[in-house]
């Protein structure tokens, strides 16, 4: 890739080897939903010697906290999820293979014909499909169903895998030219920039990061991670679907885009769990610009961060979300642009190196 | 595991779609140099490796023919970076949102296949499967770069890598029909110890999965007196659990129907009896689906044998074979042709 070369030398906020490598490891370890194991582990490997208190709570939400210095500081959260979309096994049927169930929102026309990984130690596995030559031309206008599905490991599988096994698209992080192609971008972006930012933290403000656990599923880790901090204002550090693919009908315009890619980074004002604190918006907007940083609103509808949770925890925590934007996201295959990327944490940075007190001292308006 | 597993990945790496088989070809050509005598393409690019047999001159001659090429895709159209395709050889549509492939333009470049989001479709698709015409290639890069680097026409592969699954199996695309080419390698490796009198023609054939036209072309040029066709058949598993489809990893399939001569047949099924190799009839009522379609009426006609290697989820990016089957293909293939004497062609005939 071009851009590798140029990426070398970490000038605080760029994106460089070092990163790519830490979002490589985490793309491409296993987590879903439930079983967050393996991500924790980096996370608690990487943030040990940065953090100033580190505790993994009932849910298996990693909180950690950095202090910053001087006086009044406001209490940041930060919040992006460690887990992914995957399966769980269910049932071994007599011929060796396995009944999977989906864990999150996952279109079951993403699964025949792929490779997936199962259980802790990654066993090989092929989600098949039945030979084009049996099928008949109106049974391939029908999806197949995920009950017909199986997950085949070989004929000598044994007890090696057994229901209640996790297991993900196999997919592993490949770089091409601007490009990021790896499973799990969401939110694995969130998980390397909140590493990012405890290791060079701002020193205004505590940083109290939550990696959390079951936002795909709920948004459940969020919830009591935000009731633990207690913070004065809490971010959702995510991704966020790029839908910028041209329309079937060359004439017709794609309006329902929902961001775009090499746009920068995807500022919420409004999804379907959250209204963003508009001084939190302004806030951004404003770092943005100042900063000379690309920026754009993601387009208000659907959609939901874990900040859906936290704004309304306790009194209500003012809220905002901000995204990476990624293709693809809840396939096996997402895509996105390092630059995007690196915007965002430069994003991230720039805002909270802004906050004070004043900006939430008043009442909330819009 | 082994070599065997060593060669296959090398294979099932290599690009080779149906018309475009050079990559593939230079690396089977590798495999085959030290295992034969000479080395030849044909006009439609299929490769010919002949070894000499021992018998006296003017000896008798088996073909084996094992299609290299695979399926796969082809652009038609580029449109603000991503790429439209269509298939070569048959693809379910249904398989392909999400898969890994290489677009192969000025250079190779990885990219994946897109279901575009309901909106950007037409009415008429909804949430059902999205058929080809529908589908994106995404290569990441920005679109002014696509155009340069991509044309329409050029050629689309699968990209998942191979997976080794227990019990000896192996997982990946196109081992339709690379395992046969494998198969015919360790045959003719069995062939360097072993005598055998006729001259063996082994074929790398092009084109079986659009036009049979290495199996139509080669056997012209090499006027075998009998050949043995290789190529997977169905193995049993999800969706696909009839007549059709045999165990998976317990034995090789025998073609039983019209393009089989039966003496043929019965001479391999003695041959397998013999050597207590596994093997499964496979019926094939009206066709094989096979090289040997082609190579049975080539000039006067020739005698064919099919010879099957279970595959679960054939066309899709996750085949999966069962390497003890390709061993025995080859261990049955090498035995067959050691056999091969004098008295052998009048056999093969038609007094029942």
């Amino acid at each position: 890739m071009t851009k590798n070369s140029e990426l070398t030398a970490n000038k605080g906020f760029d994106i460089g080897e070092q990163q790519i490598e830490l979002l490589e490891k985490l793309c491409n370890a296993t987590a879903v939903s439930g079983d967050e194991h393996e991500v924790r582990q980096i996370v608690l490997a990487e943030i040990k010697s940065f953090a100033d208190e580190i505790e993994v709570d009932a849910l298996g939400n990693v909180l950690a906290k950095r202090f910053g210095s001087g006086e009044n500081r406001v209490r940041v959260m930060l919040a992006a999820h460690m887990d992914e979309i995957g399966f769980m096994i269910v049932k071994k049927h007599d011929d060796n293979l396995f009944q999977f169930e989906r864990v999150g929102g996952i279109d079951e026309r993403q699964l025949p014909g792929k490779a997936v990984l199962v259980g802790r130690d990654h066993l090989a596995g092929v989600i098949g499909a039945k030979p084009i030559h049996m099928t008949t031309a109106d049974e391939r206008m029908k999806k197949i169903p995920v009950d017909a599905l199986r997950i085949d490991l070989g004929p000598e599988i044994g007890d090696k895998v057994k229901p209640g096994d996790r297991a993900t698209f196999a997919t592993r992080f490949k770089l091409h030219g601007p490009s990021i192609l790896a499973k799990a971008l969401d939110d694995r972006f969130g998980v390397s920039m909140l590493i990012e930012l405890l290791k060079h933290p701002p020193a205004n403000i505590d940083l109290l990061t939550a990696f959390t656990v079951q936002e795909e599923v709920g948004l459940r880790g969020a919830r009591v991670a935000a009731y633990k901090f207690n913070p004065d204002m809490a971010i959702a550090v995510d991704s966020t679907p790029a839908y910028d693919l041209p329309h079937w009908d060359e004439e017709d315009e794609n309006v329902q885009y929902n961001t775009h890619l090499d746009a920068g980074p995807a500022i919420y004002v409004m999804d379907r769990a959250t209204i963003a604190d508009r001084r939190l918006v302004n806030l951004f907007t404003r770092a943005a610009e100042a900063e000379g940083i690309p920026y754009q609103y993601r387009q208000p509808g659907g959609g939901g961060t874990d900040a859906g949770v936290i704004h309304k925890t306790r009194a209500g925590i003012p809220s905002i979300s901000v995204s990476v934007p990624s293709r693809y996201a809840h396939s096996a295959i997402g895509l996105a642009r390092i630059e995007d990327w690196e915007n965002t944490l430069r994003l991230l940075h720039a805002a909270l190196s802004r906050v004070t007190p004043d900006l939430l001292a008043g009442e909330r308006r819009g | 595991m082994n070599d065997l597993v060593d060669l296959l990945k090398k294979m099932l790496t290599a690009p080779g779609l149906s018309g475009f088989e050079s990559p593939i070809r230079e690396i089977i050509r590798e495999a085959w140099q030290p295992l034969t005598d000479e080395l030849s393409v044909s006009k439609i690019g299929s490769l010919h490796g002949f070894k000499e047999g021992q018998g006296v001159s003017p000896r008798k001659r088996v073909l084996i023919s094992a299609h290299m090429d695979a399926i796969g895709m082809m652009v038609t159209h580029i449109q603000d970076g991503f790429i439209r395709i269509t298939e070569i050889g048959g693809i379910d549509h249904r398989i392909l949102p999400g898969q890994p492939v290489v677009v192969h333009g000025r250079e190779d470049l990885p990219g994946v296949v897109v279901q575009p989001p309901g909106f950007l479709l037409p009415d008429s698709v909804s949430d059902g499967p999205v058929e080809m015409k529908y589908l994106l290639v995404d290569v990441g890069l920005p679109p002014e770069e696509v155009l340069e680097k991509v044309r329409i026409g050029d050629t689309v592969s699968y990209a998942q890598e191979p997976l080794e699954l227990t019990g000896e199996a192996l997982a990946g695309h196109t081992l339709d029909n690379r395992v046969s080419v494998a198969a015919t390698t360790l045959c003719l490796e069995a062939l360097q110890n072993r005598n055998h009198n006729w001259d063996v023609w082994a074929v790398a054939s092009a084109q079986e999965e659009e036009t049979l036209g290495g199996a139509l072309t080669s056997p012209f040029e090499i006027r075998p007196d009998i050949a043995i066709v290789i190529d997977v058949c169905f193995a049993k598993g999800p969706g696909s659990s009839d007549w059709q489809s045999l165990p998976f990893g317990e034995g090789v399939g025998l073609g039983y129907g019209p393009n089989i001569h039966p003496a043929l047949f019965d001479a391999f099924e003695k041959k397998a009896k013999a050597l207590e190799i596994p093997y499964h009839r496979d019926l094939m009522p009206k066709m094989s689906g096979t090289d040997a379609m082609a190579v049975q009426i080539v000039a006067e006609g020739i005698p064919c044998a099919v010879l099957g290697i279970p595959l679960r989820y054939m066309h899709t990016p996750v085949e999966t074979v069962s390497l003890k089957d390709i061993r025995r293909a080859g261990r049955l293939m090498a035995a067959f042709i050691a056999d091969l004497d004098d008295t052998t062609l009048d056999k093969i005939n038609w007094e029942e």
